[in-house]
């Protein structure tokens, strides 16, 4: 399995009709997610989220994949 | 400043209630000559209805204002008369670009299927559209245009409002039996009727100005992130009309209005972002604050509220006067059919209901791009610059730039207006769908299948061979059309070919309708005057079209 970098957001039993759709879902629960939050509250959110959903990924082979296309540029 | 466009000024005219000093009655009345207000009329006057339209100015919009027409919206005006009009003033355009910093991060094609009669959208000032849509209206000898009409008082009641009119000559009385409000969004009826709209105000400023220029820029939406010429800020570029170019400035909230506005201090803003060569003329600058809010219902007895006096979205997305055109398109043929006796009142509360799903969807996306172009916070704008950074190379990413999602029409799949699917259909044609377009034949003739729906309930029947249809089942879909609400049938075929009964026969050559629609021979669409998909089926069942044309009309007992 190699990390997918195509559109792949979708919410089980909900139909979209627009292509737009799922990923703005997602990207407005993660804004909402670090609502009133202070700067480092909210690095600090990130930091579990990522550990989070590493675990959940758990193929350390695509982790490593995701962590070399991040440090990208930065 | 330079004038490209020279308003017209509508000449007042006594109304007759002044000349006769008894006071008139009207079956509609519709408050405000925008484009808004003015689509409803036409459409209601078209269907027969005699409709009066008063407005306390005297001319169109100032300032080019809603400049993006959306494809739906473009197939509502066609149904309604101005169509060609506006498609043949406007500029076409399909592709968007975005650009982050000095890049380009990421480009989008509205209309990525062919065979749709319009385009993704048109740009086009707003006095335009209003000019074509008064032309159109004054076409109309039971449509009462008014200009220089202002209500002053209302007085709402179980069978209509009364209303206080002030002209350049005095005031009088006017009596509606339905009265329309699309007062726009300060609307001075719905603060008559103590009746709030509610939501978010967003704390930025934008400045807006239309230049002239003989630019060679390709007819595209070119929106940026924080480009070198703007630090910090979106900038957004349209073409209009007449070599008129409308940019958007974000300013943040410390901006001082009155001072953005100054010639001196915008050109200089214009030619950072055009470069020092660029030859350019201002022709109108503007700045604005928005807020996304909506009024709680859209139906207040005997008074319906359309368009911004109903909601109000962000500027992102052109989903403004788009909307609005659509709430017109909603709502007369239901307002239509309760004036003719043939549906009960309830039919209107579904206007509200399908209308205000539309507002809140229009308002989610309309507040998603707001956050992601102007964001909250730290961290937020990290996660926007994230995204950015990443469109260039991964899809995923360019996926989650927002940079407004423009205007589409609303799939009301949840009204009760629909009969639910009792077969399995493939595609996006569901009960509450705006309908796809599809280029069609009829008696060797080619045409839009969108041109020739609409404007009374529809039955599209699909068979193999017209020319075998049995009689029998030809005078079946032929009695549906003398029913209370009449119900026409057009067979469609992918061969042409004589049906018996003069049922008229839509020939899908090119196989787009049976694609869009899912559609193989025995199946059913029953179509709403509005274009919007009310019931399907496998096989005809005239007792099955006749329950859900009544579901869709509210007459179930």
């Amino acid at each position: 399995m190699s990390l997918i970098l195509t559109p792949n957001f979708n919410e089980p039993g909900k139909r979209y009709f627009r292509a737009f759709s799922p990923g703005d879902d997602f990207y407005e629960a993660l804004i909402e997610t670090h609502r009133d939050l202070s700067d480092t509250q909210s690095a600090l959110l990130n930091a579990k989220l990522v550990l989070l959903l590493a675990n959940h990924i758990g193929d350390i082979g695509v982790l490593r994949e995701a962590m070399k296309i991040a440090r990208e540029g930065v | 400043m330079l004038s490209t466009y020279r308003y017209p000024k509508y000449e007042y005219v006594p109304p007759p209630e002044m000349r006769s000093g008894e006071p008139g009655r009207y079956p509609v009345v519709v408050v405000g000559a925008g484009p808004v207000g003015l689509a409803a009329a036409i459409d209601l006057a078209q269907s027969g209805v005699p409709v009066v339209v008063l407005d306390d100015d005297d001319t169109v919009s100032v300032g080019s204002r809603g400049v993006c027409y959306a494809k739906r919206t473009l197939e509502i005006l066609d149904r309604i008369g101005v169509g060609d009009a506006c498609m043949a003033k406007g500029v076409s355009w399909n592709v968007g670009r975005t650009f982050f910093r000095e890049e380009e991060v990421y480009n989008f094609n509205l209309l990525p299927q062919p065979d749709h009669k319009r385009p993704g959208m048109i740009n086009l000032q707003q006095y335009y559209l209003e000019q074509y849509l008064v032309e159109r209206a004054r076409q109309l000898p039971n449509l009462d245009l008014r200009f220089r009409n202002r209500v002053v008082a209302l007085a709402p009641a179980g069978d209509g409002a009364t209303l206080e009119v002030e002209t350049p000559d005095g005031a009088y009385t006017l009596a509606a039996d339905w009265l329309i409000v699309a007062d726009g969004a300060r609307s001075a009826i719905r603060r008559m009727m103590n009746l709030d709209s509610e939501g978010r105000v967003f704390l930025d400023r934008f400045l807006i100005a239309d230049v002239v220029m003989k630019a060679d820029f390709p007819a595209e939406r070119w929106f940026w992130f924080d480009p070198p010429f703007h630090p910090g800020q979106s900038v957004l570029l349209h073409r209009q009309a007449d070599h008129v170019y409308r940019i958007d400035f974000q300013l943040g909230w410390q901006a001082d209005p009155e001072e953005e506005k100054k010639p001196e201090k915008v050109i200089p803003r214009i030619r950072a972002m055009l470069g020092p060569d660029r030859e350019f003329e201002l022709e109108w600058v503007s700045v604005y604050t928005f807020q996304c809010r909506r009024m709680q219902k859209f139906r207040h007895g005997r008074v319906l509220f359309v368009g911004d006096a109903a909601h109000q979205v962000s500027p992102f997305g052109a989903r403004g006067a788009n909307s609005g055109i659509q709430d017109s398109d909603n709502l007369c043929w239901k307002l239509g059919l309760v004036l003719a006796g043939k549906a009960p009142d309830s039919l209107l509360d579904s206007y509200s209901d399908e209308r205000v799903f539309a507002a809140d969807e229009n308002i989610m996306n309309s507040t998603r791009s707001t956050d992601f172009i102007t964001p909250k916070s730290r961290t937020s704008l990290n996660f926007r610059n994230a995204v950015l950074t990443l469109a260039g190379d991964h899809p995923f990413a360019r996926a989650l730039v927002n940079s407004g999602r423009l205007s589409v029409p609303s799939f009301l799949t949840g009204s009760r207006l629909n009969t639910p699917d009792a077969a399995a259909f493939a595609g996006d044609m569901v009960p509450g769908a705006p309908m796809d377009d599809a280029p069609m034949h009829e008696d060797g003739a080619g045409f839009w299948l969108l041109d020739r729906v609409g404007n009374r309930f529809m039955a599209l029947v699909q068979v193999d061979d017209p020319g075998a249809v049995d009689a029998d089942l030809a005078r079946e879909f032929k009695a549906l059309s003398v029913d209370a609400i009449p119900v026409e049938v057009v067979l469609v075929s992918g061969k042409p070919g004589r049906a018996p009964e003069g049922l008229r026969v839509f020939a899908d050559s090119g196989g787009r309708f049976a694609e869009r629609y899912d559609s193989a021979p025995g199946t059913v669409y029953l179509i709403r005057p509005d274009q919007h998909v009310a019931a399907r089926w496998r096989a005809f069942d005239a007792s099955r079209v006749r329950a859900a044309l009544a579901r869709a009309t509210c007459n179930t007992i």
